[in-house]
């Protein structure tokens, strides 16, 4: 009841102030009328006993402002007053309102970006129902996650510790609706995929394990939702359609939640097909124990189950197999991994990226907060005397900071709504984005509720922070003293903590601005580099033959034509033709062992080279040089011996030197020798920064394979080009789906993180800079302002522009230099560790050292301009006269 | 007015609950009657009063209404709610207790120590 009425009474003087403070006045204005009239009979004329009265009631206004505190409703009100004022004073000073807010806006955009990246990531977990008991097997010997389909269903029905075990593997294939062939992304699912994950059908059905009967037994395909909705057009008729996967009839089953994008983050697939299905689709044997292409196997922990014990089971399971298939299953270890990131495989460096930017931006919303708080503090200077006047007239300490508070949370709001708008602008950007034409890859970075709650909090939070520099300041005010003489001004020599901050701040700056350059410099070096392969007038043709229906006998002479028919086009120099290329898409591996060793099971293997399946024209065409020996012919078939091409890297392995390994042998897994016929320079094959790897080079007549890649040298416009590849190929077969592009895209992978690195630390040195300027712009203007009088005096005894300068602008300058050396030899021992995102990362670079100092430099004379030009344009006269 | 004393912290309220419960008054007539009763020995800031009144009112222990004084001007009365006056006797009664208990132990002789 009591707590009701109070509840009330507040309520009612938020809702009826103006009629309670009108009631209030009057009350008052009664008292103080009442008194006059006594004074009056004690024989004062009117006038003089109503100033006498007033005079004895005390302060009116306090005394107002408690009753309003006594009645409780205070709070809100005053607060409205105080954000009043707040508007009205900081729009009294755009310049510095529109600084503050513009810095505030930088940098919590910035952590509103990286907070939401980071939240899509690595916080969010997959979108299937109870994600966090979703774990992936992980092989910690071989760092993936890949099974062989036999080995999958052994684990999955072996096991103890799963709620369903499921596999899937990620295809390319050719989709034939009936007109224009294209390309789909197809996940093949093991058969309780669906039902494993507890997800539902948006409509239609899913398939199931009660489906599958053996090998392509299960011709059924499920949608995801968003390939219904661009290429069906929702059409909910799309049930029971037949649709030709690689010219095989697959029957459209159902279509996937909209939520759902797969079990791997960023790769989303347009088609869900069993599993059992993969000989149609691809040529990996289903029951090979030996072939590890399943890319994924993982399921929800059975209640209870902790990773321990699941781990534990599935290694038990693990032993069986290598005992049971001591060939095929060499080390059969397992742990497991979180699914979205692949594990650690993307997860490590996705986490180790996000957290060294979430740092970053943490430091870079400390340094604006800093510096808002230095300006806050060179502003609650400057109006010193507006404090003491008000302190003077009887207004509380607590009120003098509450109204400094407002401000500052009122500029951090403003700041914080414009700079979360900017963001959510620009992750819409990065969400609609996909930076490989050719793969299906996006990054749903758009923010959730969790995003907006960190901004409002960093918000809120650094409100409070800068707002809370000046508030030593406000206590220690001493009203007369202000009032008498005019300002507080002290200059001291003393090292404040202010511009230690400064210093901070600066070498931040100029370790990002250091750390950008040698990653702008190291990625524009590495387009220049020896890679074991050129990259100019050359064009590139990715398909695979088996999306047109070409298998076994039929694929070799199909690639031949192919060649045969661009060789044609005028102006092709060579044309070669690979299953897979350095630095495309995935390499394929293999073990290779000694001549000599007899027992070849994987864990004597000599080495593991990538292994590219060429023609013979192929090194010409692709730019590698041959060091010694000879290239393929096309006699390199099946009738003939064994042979393969290997790099230096494989000789020294394998062979101990690359001098004596023309002609002699190594063998292959199954037992096969092969004879090495010629050693090729060594390359980059997965990435830019690997140390030299093992390649070697089999004829493709010897090991066919239906994945193509054509190697298109030529110095043709490639536009041009294009279209002539395009047009020859589709009389060649119209059915068949292919991609074309440059050399130079085919590195879009490879060179992605160093250009995001390199992107990343690009922006934040420019906000870093940013904040630098404003940093020194607000403690050089501030200096200037406190010193003017000074300045004016020594004009007026004759001293020389210079020596003003030097007198106004020597401290923040001095600074700066400390702050940027400092940065600078942060930076080139920072450059160290961007040595294994970019490659040829060296801070040892005149061009990298000169640009930094000349931003730097830069920087100072931008953020000084100002200022100067005041201390400059000071006139001593008119500064006297108004002093 | 040097030989009024500066009030307790807390004592104002008590004041004016007393004041008030010998007939409804407006602000300046409680500060009179509390003049009245206590021998002009407290020195009350006038405006001070009003606080304590709001405060009063917000926790139900006096009621307000607007009516005309004896000078023939409106002014707002003031008067005890039951809630005040069972305040008031509790108050006084631990005032009381107080009062005692100080000044016992400051007659306190040696001896009886």
């Amino acid at each position: 009841m009591k707590l009701m009425g109070s509840l009330r009474i507040r309520l009612a003087t938020v809702f009826r102030s103006s009629q309670i403070n009108s009631e209030m006045e009057d009350e008052l204005s009664s008292h103080i009328q009442h008194r006059a009239d006594d004074l009056e009979r004690s024989g004062m004329d009117r006038a003089e006993a109503e100033r006498r009265a007033r005079i004895e009631f005390g302060g009116r206004e306090k005394f107002k402002e408690e009753c309003h505190e006594a009645l409780g409703g205070n709070f809100v009100e005053s607060l409205i007053q105080d954000l009043r004022y707040a508007v009205r004073v900081l729009r009294k000073s755009p310049g510095f309102t529109i600084a503050a807010v513009l810095t505030l806006a930088l940098a919590i955009g910035a952590n509103a970006i990286v907070f939401s990246v980071m939240n899509a990531f690595i916080l969010r977990p997959l979108n299937v129902p109870q994600a966090q008991s979703l774990y992936a097997l992980w092989r910690p010997d071989v760092s993936d996650a890949h099974e062989s389909y036999p080995d999958y269903l052994d684990l999955r029905d072996r096991n103890r510790s799963f709620d369903g075990l499921i596999a899937w593997n990620m295809v390319e294939a050719g989709l034939d609706t009936g007109h224009d062939p294209s390309d789909v992304w197809v996940y093949e699912t093991s058969g309780n995929y669906f039902d494993a994950l507890r997800l539902q059908p948006y409509l239609g059905s899913f398939f199931h394990a009660s489906d599958e009967h053996g090998p392509n037994s299960a011709p059924y395909a499920v949608l995801t939702h968003a390939y219904w909705h661009t290429h069906f057009r929702n059409d909910p008729g799309v049930v029971g359609r037949v649709v030709k996967l690689n010219k095989h009839p697959f029957t459209i089953l159902g279509v996937a939640p909209p939520e759902f994008h797969g079990t791997i983050l960023f790769f989303s697939p347009d088609f869900f097909v069993p599993i059992v299905n993969h000989g149609q689709l691809a040529q990996d044997d289903l029951n090979a124990r030996g072939s590890r292409w399943v890319f994924m196997v993982m399921g929800h922990l059975k209640p209870g189950v902790s990773p321990a014990q699941a781990t534990a089971d599935l290694n038990s399971v693990g032993s069986y197999l290598e005992e049971a298939y001591p060939k095929d299953d060499g080390k059969m270890r397992f742990t497991l991994a979180r699914p979205s990131l692949y594990g650690d495989y993307l997860g490590r460096p996705v986490r180790a990226f996000m957290t060294g930017l979430m740092v970053l931006a943490g430091l870079i919303l400390l340094a604006a907060c800093a510096n808002l708080g230095s300006l806050f503090a060179a502003r609650a200077a400057d109006r010193s005397r507006e404090v003491a006047l008000r302190l003077a007239l009887g207004s509380t300490r607590r009120r003098i900071l509450r109204q400094l508070f407002t401000e500052a949370v009122l500029i951090s709001l403003v700041g914080g709504a414009v700079g979360l708008c900017g963001s959510v602008l620009l992750l819409r950007g990065l969400s609609a984005w996909q930076p490989f034409a050719r793969w299906p890859i996006h990054l749903a970075v758009n923010p959730d509720a969790n995003v907006y709650a960190v901004a409002l909090l960093l918000t809120l939070a650094s409100g409070f922070l800068f707002g809370a520099v000046p508030v030593r300041q406000v206590l220690r005010t001493n009203p007369y003293e202000v009032v008498k003489s005019g300002s507080t001004g002290r200059i001291g020599r003393r090292i404040t903590v202010r511009e230690v901050l400064l210093v901070v701040q600066i070498a931040i700056c100029a370790v990002l601005v250091t750390s950008s350059m040698v990653a702008v410099r190291g990625l524009a070096r590495s387009l220049h580099n020896d890679f074991g392969f050129e990259l100019q007038n050359i064009m590139m043709v990715d398909t695979d033959l088996s999306m047109a229906g070409y298998s076994g006998d039929k694929v070799p002479p199909m690639q031949r034509r192919m060649i045969d028919a661009l060789q044609a086009i005028p102006g092709v120099e060579s044309v070669g033709l690979a299953d897979t290329v350095p630095l495309g898409e995935g390499q394929n591996g293999t073990t290779v062992f000694t001549d000599n060793t007899s027992d070849l099971r994987s864990s004597n293997a000599a080495a593991e080279p990538i292994l590219f399946k060429v023609s013979p024209e192929y090194l010409r065409a692709a730019g590698t040089a041959l060091l010694s020996g000879r290239i393929f012919t096309w006699h390199d078939d099946k009738d003939s011996p064994r042979v393969a091409i290997v790099n230096r890297e494989f000789t020294r392995r394998i062979f101990g030197s690359p001098t004596k390994a023309i002609s002699r042998y190594f063998k292959m897994p199954d037992g096969t020798r092969i004879e090495v016929v010629g050693i090729v320079e060594d390359g980059k094959y997965g990435s830019l920064t690997e140390d030299p790897q093992p390649a070697m080079f089999l004829p493709i007549l010897q090991s066919p394979s239906s994945s193509t890649w054509l190697v298109v040298r030529s110095n043709r416009d490639p536009q041009q080009l294009a279209a002539a590849i395009r047009s020859t190929l589709r009389q060649l077969d119209a059915g068949l789906p292919f991609y074309i592009q440059t050399r130079y895209k085919t590195l879009d992978i490879t060179l992605f993180g160093p250009r995001m690195a390199t992107i990343a630390l690009g922006v934040l040195g420019v906000m870093g800079g940013l904040l630098s300027i404003t940093g020194i712009f607000g403690m050089a203007a501030y200096s200037v302002s406190k010193r003017l009088r000074e300045l004016g005096i020594r004009i007026a005894l004759g001293a020389q522009r210079s020596e003003v300068l030097q007198a106004a602008l020597g401290r923040p300058f001095k600074l700066l230099a400390w702050g940027s050396i400092a940065g600078l030899i942060l930076g080139v021992l920072a450059s160290r560790v961007l040595a294994f995102v970019v490659y040829q990362a060296t801070p040892r670079d005149p061009l990298v050292l000169g640009g930094a100092v000349l931003a730097m430099s830069l920087l100072g004379l931008l953020a000084t301009w100002i200022p100067a030009q005041r201390a400059l344009r000071i006139d001593p006269l008119r500064l006297l006269r108004e002093e | 007015m040097t030989e009024q004393a500066q009030l307790l912290p807390g004592t104002l309220d008590l004041l004016i609950l007393r004041a008030v419960s010998l007939g409804p008054l407006h602000g300046y007539g409680v500060l009179l009657r509390i003049g009245q009763i206590s021998g002009n020995a407290l020195l009350i800031e006038q405006g001070a009063l009003y606080p304590g009144l709001f405060r009063l009112v917000r926790q139900g222990l006096l009621k307000a209404n607007w009516g005309t004084s004896e000078n023939n001007r409106r002014a707002k009365f003031y008067e005890l709610t039951v809630a005040g006056r069972k305040r008031l006797r509790e108050e006084t009664a631990s005032w009381n207790r107080l009062v005692t208990a100080i000044g016992s132990a400051l007659a306190a002789q040696p001896e009886e120590v």
